[in-house]
Order: structure tokens, then sequence, then C-alpha cells
């Protein structure tokens, strides 16, 4: 039992590990700041997420996987607004995504 | 009233979770301060349905995990688009109408929207959220309507 929820936990960090250093290539591969962001929230979602997981399968029903949860529902609330805050801020600055297809109809 | 007694439960519980000693002093700390906190949040005027939504504790346990599965699947869709060497995107700018009422609901679904890999809420223009899609698929899923239904259930509270 105790070999198969370490197997877990190296599972999920190891996933974790790779989701992160995909988000970070696809932050080098993206054309334009907007498609960046999409590729930087992998990293916010499933690298962050399978990485806290596997520490809360390691550290078992203790406080620390309390705190745990707490780290990720914080990550889970915060790193939104801060996408949010670049895209608008890009908007407002009238920075011009790189589009194949606009069905906003007509400017701003 | 409810609301802050309600929120001093919840700092109380906060401040047990992140202390980890249980001596009578810090004990009685955590309540003093949880307790003048919740006082200090209702002189402020912000310990209500918004700055603390304890009402839609219910709901979050079926939205959350609904969420979570929409997570995992668009981030390995993102995933997938990262990794082949073509670069299959293809960026989509459009207009998702909410029906959601309150501000919290409006939140959750714009928060929602850009938590989930493939989207992002750009602006709010009245009723509608300008989205920011990586593929014209993603677009089109999120036109379909489908997370806006689950936010306004959610904001609804069942």
């Amino acid at each position: 039992m105790d070999t198969a929820l370490h197997i877990l936990s190296w599972v999920l960090l190891a996933g974790g590990g790779f989701f992160c250093v995909v988000g970070a290539i696809g932050i080098i591969r993206m054309p334009d700041a907007f498609t960046r962001l999409h590729a930087a929230s992998v990293i916010d979602t499933l690298g962050v997420g399978m990485i806290i997981t596997g520490l809360m399968v390691e550290s078992g029903l203790t406080l620390t996987t309390a705190r745990l949860g707490i780290i990720l529902l914080l990550v889970f609330f915060t790193s939104p607004v801060a996408g949010h805050a670049i895209a608008r801020s890009m908007r407002h600055r009238n920075v011009e995504p790189v589009l194949s297809e606009d069905r906003t109809s007509g400017g701003k | 009233m409810g609301q802050v007694i309600s929120m001093a439960i919840v700092m109380l519980i906060f401040w047990l979770t992140l202390s980890g000693n249980y001596t009578t002093f810090l004990i009685t700390a955590g309540v003093i301060s949880s307790v003048l906190i919740a006082l200090l949040a209702y002189r402020m005027n912000v310990a209500d349905r918004e700055g603390h939504p304890i009402h839609l504790g219910l709901s979050a346990l079926t939205y959350w995990p609904w969420l979570t599965w929409q997570i995992i699947f668009s981030a390995l869709n993102v995933t997938r688009i990262i990794v082949s060497p073509s670069l299959p995107i293809s960026p989509t700018l459009t207009r998702v109408k909410m029906s959601q009422k309150s501000d919290v609901g409006r939140v959750t679904f714009a928060n929602s929207i850009t938590l989930t890999p493939g989207t992002i809420s750009v602006d709010i223009e009245g009723d509608e959220i300008l989205v920011h899609a990586i593929t014209s698929d993603n677009a089109t899923d999120l036109e379909a309507g489908g997370m806006d239904k689950r936010c306004a259930q959610f904001e609804g509270g069942s």
C-alpha cells in the first residue's frame, strides 16, 4: 500500500514537471503575447495541480495536506485574475493580437 | 449577522489549519483575531454575500469537479498543440454571452474561462465577455454556452 502511494505520488510529481516544461516550451514557441498566455495557463493548472496533488499524496492525511489544499485554491483563484489583467491591459494598450479569425464583427 | 459569525468561524478554521500548535494561548489569540477581523469586515461593509459567499459552498461541490475535468481536458489539448511540430493554432477573438446576474457569478464565469487553458477572458462589455481562444474550435465550444449554463446554475446555488 505504501509503495503504491509512493508510485502514485511520483507519477503525479513527474507529470506535473512534464507539464511545466511543456508550458515553458509553449511560451517560447507561441507567436504573440495572447497565445503565450494560453501556454502559460498549462503550467498554472495541470503543472501546479499535479505537483501539489503529488505532495498531498506523499504527506497523507495530515495538516500539511490541508495547507497544500489552501495553496492549490490560492493558485487556482489568483492565476486567472493575473492572466486576465495581462490580457486586458494589452487590449487597452491597443496591442493587436495575431488572429486567424475575428468574430467580434468590427473593432472595439 | 449570520454572515459575520460564519466569517469568524471560517477565519478560525483557517488559523487552526495554518498554525498546527494547539496551546491555550495560540487558540485564544486565534479566536480574538478572527472575531476582530469579522467585525472589521462588518464595519467595512464587505461581510456580505459577495465578500463571503458561503451560500455557494454546496454548489461548489458539483461545479468544481466539473471544472477540474474541463481543465484537464483542455490542458491536454493545449499540450498537444504545443508539442506538435506544425503548431496548429488558429487564434480567435469572439464575444460570449453571459447569463449570470450577480457579480460573483460573472467573476466565476470569467475566471473559469481564463483558468481553462485555451481560452482567456479579455474584457467585459455589457453582458458579453470578449474571449481570446487559441483555436477556433475552442471559441466555438465556448459559444455553445455549456460553461455559461453551468455557471448560472452554480450562481443560483443548486
